[in-house]
């Protein structure tokens, strides 16, 4: 019975690997351009937003976008999913990188069978891609946080926290050092703390709360992921903290225009992720089409980014929200 | 041959695996495809090859939550030293020797301390995790000599990697050692009553250190292929594994109460759960669906053969 077994699996699977050797893929002459793009992790509204984008740019430019992630934000879990883009021979890959290096050797793999890789939102080391779309530059964003903080502290003096995502984080540590660069110009502020939420709402929850029992006289908590934004608001609502701890930060319309409306969150900034998704797109088709990131690339309707010599460029500077705009953005994203 | 004798673990994996291939060959045009299926073998073989002595272990009625975190600990110190110019073959030892020290530190909260190993180990977890945070905080460590990337990277002929070919190997060194020795059957004894296995004057304590020491020796190999595939060191490195593994080990028909399973059985699971993961992704399948497929397909294994042994019992009351 056992030989059996063993038999009837040997024979479907050589019938079947024989079937389908007839299919093998080859590569057609007039298949649209098949861009990969990959999220830190599903399931996420700002990768949504981007995936929004994506489809936008692929239907201008007869493109195909296969948008995928891991289930939980690890550089494992990306390096699995992008094993399966390379096996289906896609003709660009961009990633937002849980880990600038950690996915460098598959990229490297990817890039060597003739896939164009960029990165988009959180960077991959330069050997590991062709470029690199940053939203906005790191400097402005750092700047426009400190900002919002030396408007929400009254008189534009007191103590402010930083809720961050997990310490490994690409983009979350280089606006964290902006940040602390730019907090000079604003005398009164002084930077008390730093905690990690690791971008998950329960854990970024309880941070906050513990933020504010050490600090019992905080003014501002920033917050520069989304998910940890939204848990730092309910954790000071559900403090009670409401008018006296003020949080901003980086984050979502859809998910924080309750929290404008009553106060928690007067304001905040992000840029537009549905330009980030068009943005990318655009620019992994025309490289995949042949156009050099050495020259400026076009994104239609965003203008043209410019590649520096590391091979990062920047789309935008983040734009600010608040009672009077929310409306109208939190049903976009 | 009963209808039990059919429905055997074994033959339960090996039927899913035949309707996994056949499947994904049908539904993607990419799946057949030697290369493509040699990147998919990199989906498992790390966490299969710590699966193999974890199913040891398991068997004999222990277990070990801290593989993960031994990987983590594994990999900082061998970042340390490629960073202060320590070269291939040292750092290859230094992986292995850390995973064999931490084994060895779990083996003896066990069987000197008479810790609860679950206990012991979910302790030893947070403590290896936890230094490998300690040491390098949000740093990384990406100072590895150039010939380091062959263990994770490297193929030893043609589509078959290191990796695969080290797991292969170890599968069948594991397989004789558990079922053709009397070390495994002491292992099984161990597993299935371990008063009585110390009263026929089995060494009890020295098999369950040796064992815990061994999956940790893995555990540090696993670390140096893993970190040799990703080409830097991060303390979040394999974050979540163990549970990875442990699903491997239990799919494969292993006994959660110990003294029962194959080698086999592991090995099978390892390749039904890694084909999966890369057939869905193929599909371009979203992860968040992916894994209640992956939770289904567990399920369905355990559940299949536990009621198929039932099923007779309760036809004969009937009859009766």
């Amino acid at each position: 019975m056992r030989r059996f077994v063993l038999l009837s699996i040997a024979a479907i699977l050589s019938a079947a690997i024989a079937g389908c050797a007839d299919k093998a893929p080859e590569p057609q002459g007039e298949q649209p351009i098949r861009i990969g793009l990959v999220a830190k992790s599903l399931g996420n509204g700002f990768f949504d937003a981007v995936h929004k984008g994506a489809d936008e740019a692929a239907g201008a430019l007869g493109a195909q976008v296969i948008f995928t992630g891991p289930t939980t934000p690890t550089a494992e879990g990306q390096i699995e999913v992008l094993n399966a883009l390379i096996a289906q021979r896609v003709d660009a890959i961009a990633v937002s990188a849980n880990d600038p290096d950690a996915l460098v050797p598959t990229l490297k793999r990817a890039m060597q069978r003739g896939i164009e890789v960029i990165s988009y939102d959180s960077a991959v080391a330069p050997e590991g891609r062709i470029a690199h779309l940053a939203p906005s530059s790191d400097e402005l964003i750092g700047q426009t946080v400190a900002q919002l903080a030396a408007e929400l502290a009254p008189n534009g003096a007191g103590k402010i926290a930083v809720v961050s995502a997990t310490p490994t984080s690409t983009n979350q540590n280089a606006w964290l050092a902006e940040l602390r660069k730019a907090l000079p110009q604003y005398p009164g502020l002084s930077l008390v703390s730093v905690v990690y939420g690791d971008d998950v709402s329960d854990k970024s929850y309880r941070e906050t709360v513990a933020l504010v029992k050490q600090h019992p006289d905080l003014n501002v908590v920033i917050s520069l992921s989304s998910v940890g934004l939204v848990a730092a608001a309910k954790a000071i609502e559900d403090q009670g903290l409401g008018g006296k701890v003020h949080v901003t930060g980086l984050g979502l319309p859809s998910e924080l225009a309750g929290y404008v409306r009553n106060g928690i969150v007067p304001k905040f900034a992000i840029w537009n992720p549905i330009d980030l998704g068009y943005a990318a797109t655009q620019i992994a088709v025309r490289l995949a089409r042949g156009e050099s990131a050495q020259q400026p690339v076009s994104m239609e309707r965003l203008g043209t980014v410019t590649f520096d010599t590391s091979g990062i460029g920047a789309m935008g500077k983040p734009f600010i929200y608040d009672a009077s705009n929310v409306a109208e953005f939190e049903k976009v994203f | 041959m009963n209808a039990a004798r059919w429905l055997r673990w074994e033959s339960m994996l090996a039927a899913v695996l035949i309707v996994e291939f056949v499947f994904f060959a049908s539904t993607s045009p990419y799946f057949l495809d030697v290369w493509t299926l040699s990147d998919a073998s990199f989906n498992f073989t790390e966490r299969a090859i710590v699966a193999l002595p974890l199913a040891l272990l398991i068997i004999a009625g222990e277990i070990d939550i801290s593989v993960a975190a031994i990987m983590a600990l594994a990999s900082v110190a061998m970042g340390l030293a490629a960073a202060h110019g320590v070269d291939t073959p040292a750092l290859v030892a230094i992986g292995m020797g850390t995973g064999l020290v931490a084994g060895a530190i779990n083996g003896a909260l066990v069987t000197i301390g008479r810790v609860p190993s679950i206990v012991a180990t979910i302790g030893t977890m947070t403590l290896f995790r936890g230094g490998a945070y300690a040491v390098l905080g949000d740093r990384v460590l990406k100072e590895y000599p150039a010939s380091f990337a062959v263990f994770g990277q490297g193929y030893a002929f043609g589509p078959i990697s290191l990796e695969l070919l080290t797991f292969g190997l170890l599968a069948i060194a594991f397989a004789l050692v558990l079922h053709y020795t009397r070390w495994g059957r002491a292992i099984f004894a161990i597993g299935a009553n371990p008063i009585a296995s110390r009263c026929s004057g089995i060494a009890v304590d020295r098999y369950k250190f040796v064992l815990f020491s061994i999956t940790g020796l893995f555990s540090g190999l696993a670390a140096v292929m893993l970190t040799s595939r990703l080409g830097s060191t991060r303390p979040s490195i394999a974050q979540g594994w163990e549970l990875e593994i442990i699903s491997m080990v239990i799919l494969g028909g292993v006994s959660v109460w110990g003294g029962k399973g194959t080698i086999l059985g592991v090995v099978l699971a390892a390749i039904v759960l890694g084909l999966v993961n890369f057939g869905l992704g193929l599909l371009n399948i979203p992860g968040i669906v992916m894994s209640i497929i992956v939770g289904a397909l567990l399920i369905t294994v355990v559940a299949i053969p536990a009621i198929a042994e039932r099923w007779p019992q309760a036809r004969l009351r009937k009859t009766s």
